[in-house]
């Protein structure tokens, strides 16, 4: 594999030597990768070519991210790259350093001349870093003019996902460089379509959706930080099923709390994988409302099946329908941010009402809890 | 939305990816409110400042991070300087 610098050029008007992309700490950081297969001459001096084909490395490394914070450090350093053979006129779409994003976009310009301009968004997706500013019109001027667009491809017209609007006004692109922005579909897999169209998006490429796959792949991220309170949890249900007079029981513990620990990890999955993949066939628009009744519903099924074995004291009973559901409601509740159309003041609303719901609900089934714990001593 | 600024140049239009403005009379006007996510896109991109948006994001855990902390809210992807910095 040759190793390839990859080469920022300077501002129009200030033509000093080319210098390498530098990490934060000054280090120059050559691109010694799988995806960078050569360099495009240009008048500014060589630039990047990059594979529009994935690699398997490339996939696994996207799988990483929908599983864990490996997302957190997949990143490719900013600037400008080229796909084929591009020109002087060939367009620019512009992207996001989080390599996961750099990736969509260049495997769906297989067969075309173009050039890539990364931004950097500090390895964050086009969308979250609009939100953000860091995909914003200051880091695409910057860019802009710190790659030498102006001499590369003075002619290109700037691509940008569409989804990097809340972050980029292009009228004022336009004024400071000259450049035309043209906002493209919201997928990158749209492209082809959106290029032979001639450069136009369809109503379909314009909006955002979210079906099931969207859903499923995003259940993930949801499923392990829940999971990360998980042993905290089962501590608790633990000690206070295995508490007894002489101290903490083993096998009190294991037997007692074994079906709170099951309830939990139902729970866990009632609000990050059920309401997630039945989302739109839950009634209510509130999310919390979506998860308690998928935690209720759960709970409701395990009871049943329990109370075969025989009777369960009433004050568990109490105690479970009091927390399990509202447990799913609060995981269920934090998919909001993972969906592609929840607004700041709905959220705000839901959790106005919702928080002292949580609190309350949390404080009486642990006081049930410790009744029970009470009237099975004999205390009371 | 201060309707009288609109020139229905359609800009608002192009980069809503709910599809909240609809075109009457060579003029935008919000068709579905509802659907609206605050992201501010159109405000951003509307060169006449015809519109305007409270933005933010709908993210649950970013508001209880700033109940909790009295910061903004932060969704978390990559605050706190992540991504490719050391």
């Amino acid at each position: 594999m040759p190793e390839i610098k990859l080469i920022l050029k300077p501002a129009a008007g200030h033509e000093k030597s080319p210098v390498e992309v530098k990490t934060c700490c000054g280090v120059p950081e050559p691109v010694r990768a799988e995806w960078a297969t050569g360099t495009v001459d240009t008048p500014s001096g060589p630039v990047c070519r990059v594979s529009a084909t994935l690699t398997r490395a490339d996939r696994w490394g996207g799988f990483k991210c929908r599983v864990s914070s490996f997302r957190d450090r997949y990143s490719v350093p900013p600037g400008l790259y080229a796909v084929g053979e591009p020109g002087m006129a060939s367009d620019i779409f512009v992207s996001a350093n989080y390599k996961f994003s750099f990736d969509m976009l260049r495997c769906e310009l297989s067969g075309m001349s173009a050039w890539i301009l990364v931004l950097d968004t500090k390895g964050i997706n086009v969308w979250c870093a609009a939100g953000k500013g860091t995909f914003g019109t200051a880091e695409l001027v910057n860019r802009i003019s710190a790659t030498g667009l102006h001499v590369v491809a003075p002619k290109g017209r700037l691509i940008l996902p569409q989804l990097g609007a809340p972050g980029v006004s292009a009228n004022e692109v336009r004024k400071e460089t000259g450049f035309r922005v043209c906002y493209g579909p919201v997928r990158a897999s749209d492209i082809p379509a959106y290029i032979a169209a001639g450069h136009k998006a369809s109503r379909r490429m314009r909006e955002v959706r979210f079906g099931l796959a969207d859903r499923l792949v995003l259940a993930p991220m949801e499923i392990i930080p829940a999971m990360k309170r998980y042993p905290l949890f089962a501590l608790v249900i633990l000690t206070v099923f295995g508490l007894g007079p002489q101290g903490i029981i083993f096998r009190d513990a294991v037997s007692g709390g074994l079906p709170f620990l099951l309830l939990g990890l139902l729970s866990v999955l009632a609000g990050a994988l059920l309401v997630p993949v039945l989302l739109p066939f839950i009634p209510f628009r509130s999310f919390a409302v979506k998860g308690w009744l998928a935690g209720g519903a759960v709970l409701l099924v395990c009871i049943k099946a329990v109370a075969v074995f025989g009777p369960i004291p009433s004050t568990l009973t109490w105690a479970a329908w009091i927390f399990f559901p509202m447990a799913s409601s609060y995981i269920a509740l934090q998919f909001t941010g993972s969906t592609t159309f929840t607004c700041v003041s709905g959220v705000k609303k839901e959790l106005k009402a919702a928080l002292p719901v949580y609190i309350t609900a949390a404080a009486v089934s642990a006081a049930l809890l410790l009744a029970y714990k009470l009237l099975s001593w004999g205390v009371i | 939305m201060e309707a009288g600024k609109c020139t229905g140049c359609g800009m608002c239009m192009e980069v809503c990816p709910h599809e909240v403005f609809r075109l009457e009379e060579r003029r935008a006007v919000i068709a579905a409110r509802d659907r609206c996510m605050e992201c501010g896109a159109c405000e951003k991109n509307c060169a006449l400042g015809a519109l305007s948006v409270s933005k933010g994001v709908g993210c649950a855990s970013a508001l209880i991070g700033s109940m909790i902390t009295g910061g903004p809210p932060t969704c978390g992807c990559g605050d706190g300087g992540s991504g490719n910095c050391c």
